[in-house]
């Protein structure tokens, strides 16, 4: 038996999203561009005029959204660089990746946050694809020195994070646009590391997130990137963000609601301009802190929040997306431990398809890799409790013991524990059990050197960040960088050239810069 | 000399699996193959990779053990010829081994006995509670290089001190070494109560008695040449 938390009956589930087709009819949804407003209406959906020109509030109503459900996909998967199948979005399926976008990182020797930089991001590149425990990479940090100044450099940041993310990574990646100009670029991109347009869209490797503004906002922004990647086949994963209590209603239900309404509306546009693309039902939800004004992301409502959503994306048969296993702590601290763990085995246990958010602190403001690997613990941790106490009804073959010896030879295990006895009598000697050395690595997790199981020695005990930095630099030295064609690498230039120019960019002066750290990338960093 | 046969021996160690270990020997035997040999070349060098792959965390427990055991297969076929040959495997020391009285835990203190056997040290295992006396005795009958106690529970610890003193009242140290282990062993519990070192697993244990025998030869050596 497989364990799940629900925290929403199936009758509050139905309210929700009664409530929620409601709201797309009153006060309806305000969407901020002349194509997204030309779409709905073609759709027959009433526009009223907004603010601005290009802007209005549309009244969706129930039908066109049942119908956009109806041709959304129950499920698809991101490949990797390599065309396998990598992630599985739908069902029960959980994988875990990093959190994304930080501006800041922890420097673990001055326990300072500093402008997040290439090398950082590679460096959460590197150690995210030597663990098991993230299925994707995400593109994690701004890079400061390539993309900093400028206001036309920061424009192209959004791809260059992705170009970096590309050159060091065959995992699928989570990613997202900073502009409604800046994604075609991005796809370009991944269309060019696939091979092809039309490969990207059989074997996509990324998904982008894509956030509508709370409350029931899709900006010019938000709405663009929805339609753009719709056409273009590639998965959006759309991260609804209502703050109980700031910009959604302070009941946890009621935010649920706002959420589900804005996600509705999300996936009605993006399935009216293409039909059939795969669209998932995300969010970064959190509860508004009544004494800061920000977003918690380690409280416990803002997990709370994270399942029930999904909860009501499921009931839709939709794959599904939260934002969990991140802190408010600055530090990697026991505070950072226990938020992050906690939402990490919340999160495995509601059966979220991606849960993204680790290695963040700061309530996401900062990124510390040495968070991100003492998180892949707790992650693992958490597929554990989520694969629960298996009855093994069935017999064991011998070689699933790495020994010549007991190769064919069959293991009786149609008993929980008398057959070990009638080995063992009362002798105890169950450490040398045929059984225990085939079953152990399935009924335990054995974590890495970062969780501290071992007895007090002569030397003084370390802490788990001073074990997570041996760690880092471990899992780095482990990691080996893709080799990627040169036809790739010149194209993947070719796209970041073209992108600088349209961004603005002179080319002799930022384009250098941004040059200068692609150099970097491509060089010295290449490890 | 180098036996292709060697590689299979240690593998089958390795992967813990004392049925070829028992056939590897078998065919050592039948090529005519030194069985000392055959050990130091071939299986105790299995041991030695199991022990160090257990100590970087690559191994665990369930496999050191069947490595153990897969080494205690190939030596009992082994022994035979090697007593006949005269060319028995030189025991690394000699070690008694028990739990303090009242301690029936006895799962740490099996683990060093199967290693430290398989390593090459010959071991007489007295079992669990065992008294002072006891260990001062079997000590005493088989001269002892070490002496190990092993205590779980903070409250049988003082075991561990009991005997060390019952080897002081009987002179048997520093002749013998007395070393402890145990859950709740700390270094410094081992330095008040005078103990010759402490491990915290049956690898470090193995580390420890080689480096007590290095110190015992060094003794004897230079007790022989103060008496010449």
């Amino acid at each position: 038996m497989r364990p799940r938390i629900q925290l929403l009956s199936p009758e509050v589930i139905g309210r929700i999203l009664r409530e929620a087709f409601e709201l797309l009819m009153d006060p309806g949804v305000r969407v901020g561009s002349a194509p997204v407003v030309e779409l709905l209406r073609s759709a027959g959906v009433e526009v009223a005029a907004g603010v601005a020109d290009n802007d209005g509030v549309a009244r969706i109503p129930e039908r066109l959204v049942q119908q956009c459900l109806a041709s959304a996909p129950r499920d698809f998967y991101l490949y990797n660089r390599q065309g396998e199948k990598a992630v599985h979005y739908g069902g029960d399926d959980v994988h875990f990746d990093p959190g994304s976008c930080c501006v800041q990182m922890l420097d673990p020797e001055t326990l300072e946050a500093r402008p997040s930089e290439t090398r950082d991001l590679v460096r959460i590149v590197q150690v995210t694809e030597t663990l098991p425990q993230f299925a994707a990479q995400s593109t994690a940090v701004v890079c400061s020195d390539a993309c900093g100044d400028s206001r036309a450099a920061s424009a192209i940041g959004d791809l260059y994070r992705l170009f970096v993310v590309l050159q060091h990574s065959d995992k699928p990646v989570v990613t997202g646009s900073f502009s409604a100009a800046g994604l075609q670029g991005m796809i370009d991109l991944l269309a060019a590391d696939s091979g092809s347009p039309d490969k990207l869209r059989q074997q996509p490797r990324a998904v982008f997130d894509v956030c509508p503004s709370p409350p029931l906002n899709w900006s010019e922004f938000g709405s663009r990137n929805l339609l753009d990647l719709a056409r273009a086949g590639v998965p959006a994963q759309i991260v609804s963000m209502p703050l109980a209590g700031g910009t959604a209603p302070v009941t946890l239900a009621g935010s649920v609601t706002q959420h589900a309404a804005e996600v509705l509306a999300g996936i009605t546009l993006h399935q009216l301009a293409g039909p059939g693309s795969p669209v998932v039902w995300g969010g970064a939800p959190a509860i508004f802190d009544m004494r800061t004004g920000g977003a918690p992301m380690g409280a416990v409502e803002t997990a709370m929040l994270n399942m029930a959503c999904a909860e009501v994306g499921k009931r839709l048969g939709l794959p599904t997306h939260g934002y969990l296993v991140a802190t408010d702590s600055k530090l990697v601290d026991a505070q950072a431990g226990a938020e992050s763990a906690r939402s990490a085995m919340l999160g495995a246990l509601a059966g979220i398809n991606m849960i993204s958010g680790a290695g963040m602190l700061e309530s996401l403001a900062c990124f510390s890799v040495e968070k991100l690997v003492i998180d892949a613990e707790s992650i693992a941790s958490a597929y554990r409790l989520a694969r629960g106490i298996e009855v093994r009804g069935d017999e064991v073959r011998g070689d699933e013991v790495p020994s010549e010896k007991a190769r064919g030879e069959k293991v009786p295990r149609e008993t929980l524990a008398t057959a070990m006895f009638a080995q063992t009598g009362l002798s105890g000697e169950f450490l040398k059990l045929k059984e225990t050395r085939a079953l152990f690595r399935q009924e335990q997790h054995l974590p890495s050197p970062v969780i501290d199981r071992s007895a007090r020695g002569s030397e003084p005990a370390s802490d788990v960040f001073t074990r997570a930095r041996i760690r880092v630099d471990e899992l780095v030295s482990k990691y080996r960088k893709p080799t990627l064609s040169e036809d790739v690498l010149r194209k993947f230039q070719a796209i970041v050239d073209r992108e600088a120019d349209r961004a603005g960019v002179v080319g002799t002066e930022t384009g250098k810069n941004v040059g200068a750290a692609t150099g970097t990338t491509l060089g010295a960093l290449g490890g | 000399m180098s036996d292709p046969l060697f590689g299979a021996m240690r593998q089958s160690i390795i992967d813990g699996a004392p049925d070829t270990a028992t056939e590897l020997a078998h065919q050592a035997l039948a090529n005519g193959i030194d069985p000392l040999e055959a050990v130091n070349q071939g299986f105790a060098a299995g041991i030695k990779f199991a022990g160090d792959q257990f100590g970087c965390g690559e191994m665990f427990l369930p496999d050191l053990l069947a490595s153990a055991e897969a080494m205690k297969a190939a030596i009992k076929i082994l022994e035979p010829e090697m007593l006949k040959r005269g060319s028995e495997r030189e025991a690394l020391g000699k070690i008694v081994l028990g739990t303090a009285r009242g301690d029936i835990h006895d799962i740490g203190k099996n683990l060093v006995a199967t290693i430290l056997s398989a390593s090459g040290f010959q071991i007489f295992d007295l079992g669990t509670s065992v008294t002072p006396e006891q260990f001062v005795a079997k000590a005493k009958e088989v001269d002892a290089d070490i002496v190990g106690v092993s205590a779980l529970l903070t409250t049988t610890m003082a075991g561990q001190k009991a005997v060390i003193e019952a080897l002081d009242r009987n002179g048997l140290r520093p002749r013998a070494k007395a070393i402890i282990g145990g859950a709740a062993v700390t270094a410094k519990w081992a330095a008040e109560i005078g103990a010759d070192g402490f491990s915290r697993n049956a690898i470090d244990a193995l580390e420890l008695a080689k480096n007590l025998m290095g110190k015992v030869m060094n003794e004897v050596r230079s007790k022989g040449i103060a008496e010449a």
